[in-house]
């Protein structure tokens, strides 16, 4: 058994065929809009003239964005639906990690956002998941789980990329 | 007028005005809507203390990266373009905590597009308990007049390697 084998070795091979693919593509259900972006100010008191003045909007960011920050709001579902079956969740690879992995608890550790094109209201976003790599069983404060790392892609309705997010997960079980 | 803080005026070892804030159930709850992030240990005290094993419940991912936003952007000024924001959480953020942002600007670089950034570490902590640290590279006007939101493609590397050592002030 190669050192890969060894650090993978008890991670199913359908999670491990998960690495670097493509998964849960889909766009934004609604436009990105004005009404979130307020609240987002709102809610860490962020002033910002880009988000509250439109001539100062005009004027540096030729009109109204939202905060760079912002990125993966436009992606979380509501956990209802008319026509769904079945829980919707953000960031589903993590979600499938966990059941796979029989995980019950999770929280992220990490987060890197990388920032290109601004995200503007009236924008439909794309995005997309990439499952990264997944540790060996490590033991925190927590209990013993794994980490794991997914990579979420974000684009415009013209394929722009406006960024990309790294999340760092770690599945754990509690302590008995 | 809009206030402009460029690159020039900036120099490494700098340190950022503190901000510090007192945090309510209501922030928790408030920010994690605001980013639309239903699930409940973020909301429901008995979910985060019975399942996740936390005393309460606790700031969200997403509205911290709102925060540590925030806290750049007063700084900086409307000119001031987040590129890249890294942070690492070792604790959480509850009600009754009065959390505290500290910042300290580590370099400041030109790359090779002519785009002026200030990396800059965040340190949000309570009390003596460090509970996020963040990485930023945020970019500032080169001078009066230069505006880092016109830049887009080959313009606009927030994910490269630092430039050259002479770049680097």
């Amino acid at each position: 058994m190669s050192e890969a084998d060894t650090l993978t070795g008890e991670v199913p091979q359908e999670v491990r065929g998960w690495i670097g693919q493509k998964r849960y593509e889909q766009e934004g259900e609604f436009d990105v809009e004005r009404g979130y972006i307020y609240t987002s100010c709102a809610s860490v008191e962020n002033g910002s003239p880009l988000f509250w003045n439109e001539k100062a909007a005009n004027e540096i960011t030729s009109g109204w964005i939202a905060p760079p920050s912002m990125i993966s709001v436009w992606f979380r579902p509501h956990a209802f639906a008319p026509n769904r079956t079945g829980t919707a969740q953000p960031l589903q690879v993590h979600f499938d990690l966990k059941e796979k992995l029989d995980l019950p608890e999770a929280i992220m550790t990490d987060n890197t956002i990388v920032f290109r094109d601004p995200v503007r209201p009236g924008d439909r976003l794309r995005t997309w998941q990439v499952l990264r790599s997944v540790s060996e069983p490590k033991t925190t404060k927590l209990g013993t789980g794994r980490f794991w790392v997914i990579d979420v892609e974000y684009v415009n309705q013209k394929g722009e990329s406006v960024g990309t997010e790294s999340y760092t997960g770690f599945g754990y079980k509690r302590q008995t | 007028m809009e206030r402009v803080l460029t690159i020039d005026q900036v120099k490494p070892g700098a340190e950022l005005p503190e901000l510090g804030y007192d945090v309510t159930a209501t922030t928790v709850v408030l920010g994690a809507l605001a980013s639309r992030d239903w699930r409940p240990m973020h909301h429901d005290r008995d979910f985060a203390q019975i399942r996740n094993g936390t005393r309460d419940i606790f700031l969200n991912t997403p509205n911290q990266a709102a925060w540590f936003e925030r806290y750049l952007t007063d700084w900086t000024g409307p000119y001031g373009r987040l590129g890249r924001m890294k942070f690492r959480m070792r604790d959480s953020v509850f009600p009754g905590d009065r959390m505290v942002f500290r910042g300290r600007v580590d370099a400041v670089h030109t790359d090779d597009a002519g785009c002026g950034w200030a990396d800059v570490t965040v340190k949000l902590s309570v009390g003596d308990k460090l509970c996020t640290e963040c990485t930023a590279r945020i970019a500032l006007p080169t001078a009066a007049g230069d505006n880092p939101w016109t830049r887009r493609g080959e313009r606009w590397k927030p994910d490269a390697e630092v430039g050259t050592a002479s770049a680097r002030r």
